[in-house]
């Protein structure tokens, strides 16, 4: 079969490899009808992931059909169309009895590794590192999925694929990140980054009732989409001081919840302060350049809530602590536990209450992905969400 | 930080003063060196010895104040500064010769105590304490634990049936029971792939708390250990822990080279535990195509790419 492989830093190659095998009782090999190339994939591209490894398959967003299921997965047939959700979760441990499927106990088999890193291993994940369990991803024409008796989901009407796709990843991820807010009325929301996660996260945050959502990047046609495809107020950071404007637009209180949506790839609109951080990024003296959520924590209201759902990978410096501890802030966070958020959003894509192919500005085939992830990355032709063909 | 027997600290501390005194004499006093060392009396040669004078203040700065694992950084001196010596030995004549010579069977010497000292620091790393892996009579005593989200019956249960012990243990090929209370063991010892095989005997046995085992007299791998059953808090399952200690059959040697190919003790039982997790509670141990055999500590250094296998 074809697959997408990260073959090094900026370097991603549309490959022949062997079709994939059930390993497990519980897997099922799915023929894939649609992936997309996530923002959490350019920290892999660029190479700020560590435990890649030359001719891994890139992918965690993907769904299609069942070609084959183990001898234990009794609930889906061939034939099925499913959306497989990212982190990979056994059901069984203690962990995902509390719904935290991505700290799922059991499914990375690298939890060593993991565990000399962060002291705890999280849950396994498609095609993100042998750190998260040297799984396949499935940007690729079939992929395994293991445990596929309590992950995928099933659709059985008629939506289109892109509408349910993102099912997989961004959309509860948004959904996620505006759920850990616990929203009251009257709530102002400020979303950091403006990509297709922060979208849904703006979008989220209006179907949990918040009053004004507020959505801050630098890239015009991000601000534009947040604006018109999912409603936000916007702030360019790069021609105007976020703090004061989020003080100016909330009468000085600032934001009632902050989502950081960007991660540890961040940018500052002050040149000098991006090369602090940059270079010391560089020299590994931090994995993480945190000035989005630097500035989140600052603007917070007194006792507001922190909401993280941009991907870190190690260590951060210049933390403003102080803030956090002294303001009473809560802070919220975590890999989005897909699997519990696909029922309930699938249902309210049913509804019509939202349509997440909003976010799509690409579609091209499988083989065009290395040009996909160059273009995604370089944000060039206004590319917002690109979707792969197989 | 590593604890370490008084010898090895004295050892490093005295190796730290040696550079001391070397290091101050060669960058203030480089003449006065050179010319006991039978080197040429030129500027570069004075230039030299000062460079490596500070290398040495540097070595000294370290084993005094730091751990003595700062001996590696003489050993690496050493194997700079050997092969120079030699090289110069063969190149002079006559009482220059003489000196070199003796300044390199100094050197020599010095190299050898450094390599002692090193590898000492090396093997209480294997026994280091750090409450998974300590040394008792040149015995490896191990301890892990793991919660399972199953009733202490079941996982009792599942652990007192040895045979077992293959699908989650990765070295052992097999368990036989030979006897009310004894059996008989086959593994596979890494990094040398030999099989080794012993008899144990169960030695205590309290029905959903505990079992304790231990290696006939005649057995090979001298080993003997305990599997604690308790329940975890708030229902939470079982806490396993398992308090182990063997002889390695090829020594502390081996142990050391078999920790630097990714094979740390203390790990593999970590992983056999997190593989005995798996078993209880999702009935089978998790493969990826990066680490087709599941958990396994040699598998975390040398993964495969994460595509299908052919």
């Amino acid at each position: 079969m074809k697959a997408n492989c990260w073959m090094g830093m900026a370097d991603v190659e549309v490959q022949d490899v062997p079709d994939p095998k059930i390993m497990n009782d519980r897997d099922a090999i799915v023929r894939i009808t649609s992936s997309a190339i996530c923002g959490s994939d350019l920290h892999l591209y660029d190479g700020f992931i560590p435990t890649m490894k030359k001719g891994d398959i890139l992918g965690h967003e993907f769904m299609g059909e069942i070609v084959e299921v183990g001898r234990e997965v009794t609930n889906l047939k061939i034939g099925d169309r499913v959306v497989v959700p990212f982190p990979i979760a056994c059901g069984r441990c203690n962990s995902c009895q509390r719904q935290l499927y991505s700290c799922c106990e059991n499914s990375n088999p690298n939890a060593g590794i993991a565990e000399k890193m962060m002291g705890h291993s999280p849950s396994g994940i498609f095609g993100y590192s042998h750190m998260l369990g040297g799984y396949p991803g499935g940007q690729s024409q079939y992929a395994r999925v293991p445990f596929a008796d309590v992950g995928p989901i099933k659709i059985e009407d008629d939506l289109p694929d892109e509408q349910v796709l993102f099912l997989s990843d961004i959309f509860p991820t948004g959904y996620m990140g505006a759920e850990m807010c616990d929203i009251e009325p009257g709530d102002v929301v400020a979303v950091w980054g403006c990509g297709p996660v922060g979208q849904f996260a703006i979008a989220s945050a209006y179907l949990l009732g918040a009053e004004r959502v507020i959505g801050i990047d630098r890239f015009p046609y991000r601000l534009r989409r947040a604006q018109e495809k999912a409603g936000a107020e916007v702030i360019n950071y790069e021609e105007t001081n976020v703090l004061e404007a989020l003080k100016e637009m909330t009468a000085g209180r600032g934001p009632d919840a902050c989502i950081d949506a960007v991660g540890l790839e961040s940018h500052h609109g002050n040149p000098a302060m991006y090369a602090y951080d940059r270079t010391k990024q560089i020299a590994r003296l931090e994995t993480d350049r945190p000035f989005a959520i630097r500035e989140a924590i600052m603007a917070c209201a007194n006792g507001g809530t922190i909401s993280i759902i941009g991907v870190y990978g190690g260590l951060v410096d210049k933390f403003p602590l102080g803030s956090l501890m002294n303001r009473s802030l809560t802070v919220r966070t975590g890999q989005c536990h897909v699997q519990r958020y696909m029922k309930p959003l699938l249902d309210r894509i049913r509804n019509g209450d939202i349509d997440p192919s909003f976010v799509i500005s690409h579609e091209m085939g499988l083989s065009d992905a290395p040009k996909g992830y160059r273009m995604f990355r370089d944000k060039q032709d206004e590319c917002n969400k690109v979707v792969l063909k197989p | 930080m590593t604890q370490h027997d008084a010898t090895t600290a004295r050892l490093g501390r005295a190796l730290g003063w040696a550079s001391l005194g070397l290091g101050l004499s060669m960058t203030f006093a480089p003449r006065t060196v050179t010319r006991l060392a039978g080197v040429d009396d030129s500027a570069t040669a004075r230039l030299m010895t000062r460079i490596v004078g500070l290398r040495e203040l540097v070595h000294a700065a370290g084993l005094l104040l730091g751990p003595p694992e700062w001996v590696w950084t003489r050993v690496a001196g050493d194997a700079m500064d050997l092969p120079s010596l030699v090289i110069a030995t063969a190149r002079r004549q006559g009482s220059r010769r003489m000196r070199a010579a003796m300044a390199t069977a100094a050197v020599a010497g010095i190299t050898a105590a450094d390599t002692y000292t090193a590898v000492r620091t090396l093997e209480e790393d294997i026994g280091k304490g750090r409450g998974h892996e300590a040394h008792r009579n040149g015995a490896l005593h191990l301890e892990a634990a793991v919660t399972i989200n199953r009733p202490p019956e079941e996982t009792y249960r599942y652990w007192h049936d040895f045979t077992h012990m293959p699908e989650f243990m990765v070295h052992v090929d097999e368990v036989q029971v030979t006897g009310d209370r004894s059996m008989h063991w086959k593994a596979e010892m890494h990094p040398l792939n030999k099989t080794i095989e012993w008899d144990a005997e169960i030695v205590e046995d309290r029905p959903n708390e505990l079992i304790a085992w231990r290696s006939t007299e005649s057995s090979d791998v001298p080993n003997s250990g305990t599997v604690h059953f308790g329940p975890a808090p708030g229902g939470r399952g079982t806490e396993v822990r398992v308090d182990m200690e063997y002889a390695p059959p090829a020594g502390r040697a081996a142990v050391a080279v078999a920790k630097l190919m990714g094979e740390a003790p203390d790990q593999q039982v970590r992983d056999d535990l997190r593989r005995f997790k798996q078993v209880m509670e999702i009935g089978e141990v998790v493969r990826s195509e990066g680490s087709p055999e599941g958990p396994h500590t040699q598998r975390l250094m040398h993964q495969r790419p994460a595509r299908p296998m052919a």
